[in-house]
């Protein structure tokens, strides 16, 4: 039997999204980022937008995702991703625009571009990859660092009554009136993806809609960062992340 | 048409705000900062967006507003953003990016008195920082200096030319006076926005979407950590700006064919000593003027070749010396450069002009 043999259409139960490219990933083994990547590609294959699509790269591990997903991509300062995406989708309606960017990138250092940007009610996405730590940098504490965890800058744990407290991004966002939807959501299982692949499509969809700015938090792993296992960092984060960072929709205003 | 012609009276910020709107501006993007918010009050009184489609927004800080530059510069689209000093010192980020980057886009600088929140009033105490580049690492923008409301409206459709055509931030370097102060101007003609088409023509490299069917993805981007790769960017970086040196000086020139000693001065600066260079002439004083109207690139050779004849530059500029340094470099001290400023928002007078040159010919005399 050959390969084709084996891979005919009818035998077909998975292919890599069309638009995501064979360049060799960067990201650590166990890492959400890939998972998400493949989400994106899929969906804007799915709703036909790679002709009307730019994607805002941030600074932190995302700051390749232009590497793997074949669309227009822009590559932002750090935490300016939503302030290019503004121009961009305003600048071209019909575009579906989507920033992806980290805590650091969007909690930290973006954290007013985002908030207005949301508050606008700009009719764009952004896509939250959450893992409360500063990757690329090398594992330090980021805003959404939680309680007690250990990283580079906080080496005997975040005291929150001298480093402030884990910044609830998503709560915060579905505040907002310019806000459509906003969603927390992981990638840690089956069901979990096909669950965010939902609420991204639902994301775009309401951005080209015109409905306002979209929202989905992604809860993450950083296995190198949090210096753990693949396969224990997904449970660390079901038992720790997820407390504080429950997982469902904050606000969607289709519904 | 007549109607083109209409000669009319307004500030220099004024007429900023309707040229945009004439030329094709795709995009404005702002934050109030005196002495330049006219610019944005008078682009959503006039509502260009009605008018040609042009979109305006008030962003949240002067970071967002250049980083809204980037991307709209990035997609292939004529977009500016003015400010004041300190909101400018906000916008290196964002500019430092986009040269990296490529990004074309224009900035307009009212400039007021510094360091810090310093004064409303004018000053051209940002020089340095114009035509160093002003961000990290090495490169230029290209620095148009404007000394009339008449300028002020003429240079924001050049500075979308030569940005576009260098893909380069191009920086109109202003100052309060000139954006403040009322004269007479025929504002530029109605030229329309450019179609998709236009773009995908004038910008293949562009992150747009457009006719990504048939090429690859365009990525706007000013990060690469091979280092090989990055010398090599940096390399057609400095090639590109030593086109610029080659090709887009400009400059004008008054009574410098017989003058034994030249005032060197920009923007208002210029305006003011013209008034002395015209009393020094009327006391049968052979003075002339220089006024560089590129900042970046400098008119080095000019100042050189006067440099031959002359027995003296006198270098007059709202702040406490800057541009001296890059007149005293193309004339190589061969002949005594001196420098003239007021400070703290002070615009000086031509008498105080006309002192500083009668102390230039003292000190040249005896050399």
């Amino acid at each position: 039997m050959t390969k084709q043999d084996i891979i005919c259409p009818e035998n077909l139960v998975y292919a890599k999204p069309r638009l995501m490219n064979d360049e060799t990933m960067h990201y650590c083994p166990g890492c959400s980022h890939g998972v998400v990547h493949k989400l994106i590609a899929e969906i804007i294959e799915e709703m036909n937008l790679t002709d009307r699509c730019v994607g805002i790269s941030p600074v932190g591990c995302g700051v390749f995702a232009y590497n793997y997903i074949d669309i227009d991509w822009q590559e932002a300062p750090h935490g300016r991703a939503p302030a290019l995406a503004t121009a961009v989708k305003r600048l071209w309606p019909n575009r579906m625009v989507f920033t992806y960017q980290g805590d650091g990138d969007l909690a930290g250092i973006g954290g007013n571009e985002t908030l207005h940007a949301l508050n606008r009610g700009e009719h764009i996405t952004i896509i939250f990859i959450d893992n409360g730590i500063y990757g690329m940098t090398g594992g330090q504490m980021s805003p959404t660092t939680l309680e007690g965890m250990v990283t580079a800058t906080c080496p005997t744990g975040r005291d929150v009554s001298t480093m402030g407290y884990p910044l609830k991004v998503a709560d915060l966002a579905a505040l907002l009136d310019g806000t459509s939807y906003v969603t927390r959501q992981s990638v840690d299982t089956m069901a979990a993806v096909k669950k965010a692949k939902r609420a991204i499509r639902k994301a775009f969809e309401y951005s080209m809609e015109g409905r306002g700015s979209n929202l989905v938090e992604i809860v993450s792993t950083c296995s190198t960062g949090w210096k753990m296992s693949a396969e224990k960092a997904n449970e660390w984060m079901r038992e720790h992340m997820f407390k504080q960072y429950p997982l469902g929709d904050l606000k969607d205003t289709g519904k | 048409m007549a109607e083109e012609k209409e000669i009319l009276l307004m500030k220099g910020n004024e007429a900023i705000a309707h040229a945009a709107m004439r030329v094709g501006c795709d995009g404005y993007f702002g934050y109030p900062i005196t002495p330049q918010s006219e610019i944005l009050e008078t682009l959503m009184e006039i509502e260009p967006w009605k008018q040609t489609g042009m979109v305006v927004l008030q962003a949240e800080s002067e970071v967002a507003s250049i980083n809204m530059l980037y991307g709209g510069g990035g997609s292939g689209k004529k977009v500016m953003t003015s400010s004041s000093s300190p909101g400018i010192a906000l916008m290196q980020e964002g500019i430092t990016y986009m040269a990296g980057a490529e990004v074309p886009a224009l900035i307009v600088n009212v400039q007021r008195g510094g360091p810090g929140l310093g004064t409303i009033q004018p000053s051209q105490g940002d020089y340095n920082q114009a035509t160093r580049g002003g961000g990290n690492g090495d490169y230029h923008t290209i620095v148009l200096a404007p000394n009339s409301v008449q300028e002020m409206a003429d240079f924001v459709d050049l500075g979308f030319e030569l940005a576009f055509r260098y893909r380069n931030p191009v920086l109109m370097l202003s100052d309060g006076v000139i954006g403040q102060m009322m004269e007479k101007v025929v504002l530029p003609p109605f030229k329309p926005r450019r179609t998709d088409e236009e773009i995908l023509r004038d910008c293949p490299w562009a992150a747009n979407g457009l006719n990504i069917q048939n090429r690859k993805p365009n990525v706007i981007s000013s990060v690469e950590l091979e280092s090989t790769v990055q010398e090599k960017h940096n390399l057609h970086l400095q090639a590109k700006y030593q086109e610029v040196r080659e090709k887009e000086v400009r400059y004008e020139t008054f009574f410098c064919d017989d003058a034994d000693y030249v005032i060197v001065a920009f923007g208002s600066a210029a305006r003011i000593s013209m008034k002395a260079v015209e009393s020094a002439r009327k006391r049968g004083e052979k003075v002339g003027l220089l006024r560089p109207i590129t900042l970046w690139p400098f008119p080095e050779k000019q100042i050189a070749e006067l440099t031959k004849r002359v027995k003296g530059f006198l270098v007059v500029e709202i702040n406490a010396g800057q541009m001296v340094v890059d007149v005293r470099l193309a004339s190589r001290m061969r002949v005594p450069v001196e420098q003239f400023g007021r400070l703290g928002g002070i615009v000086p007078d031509p008498a105080e002009i006309t002192e500083a040159l009668k102390h230039l010919m003292a000190e040249s005399e005896e050399v």
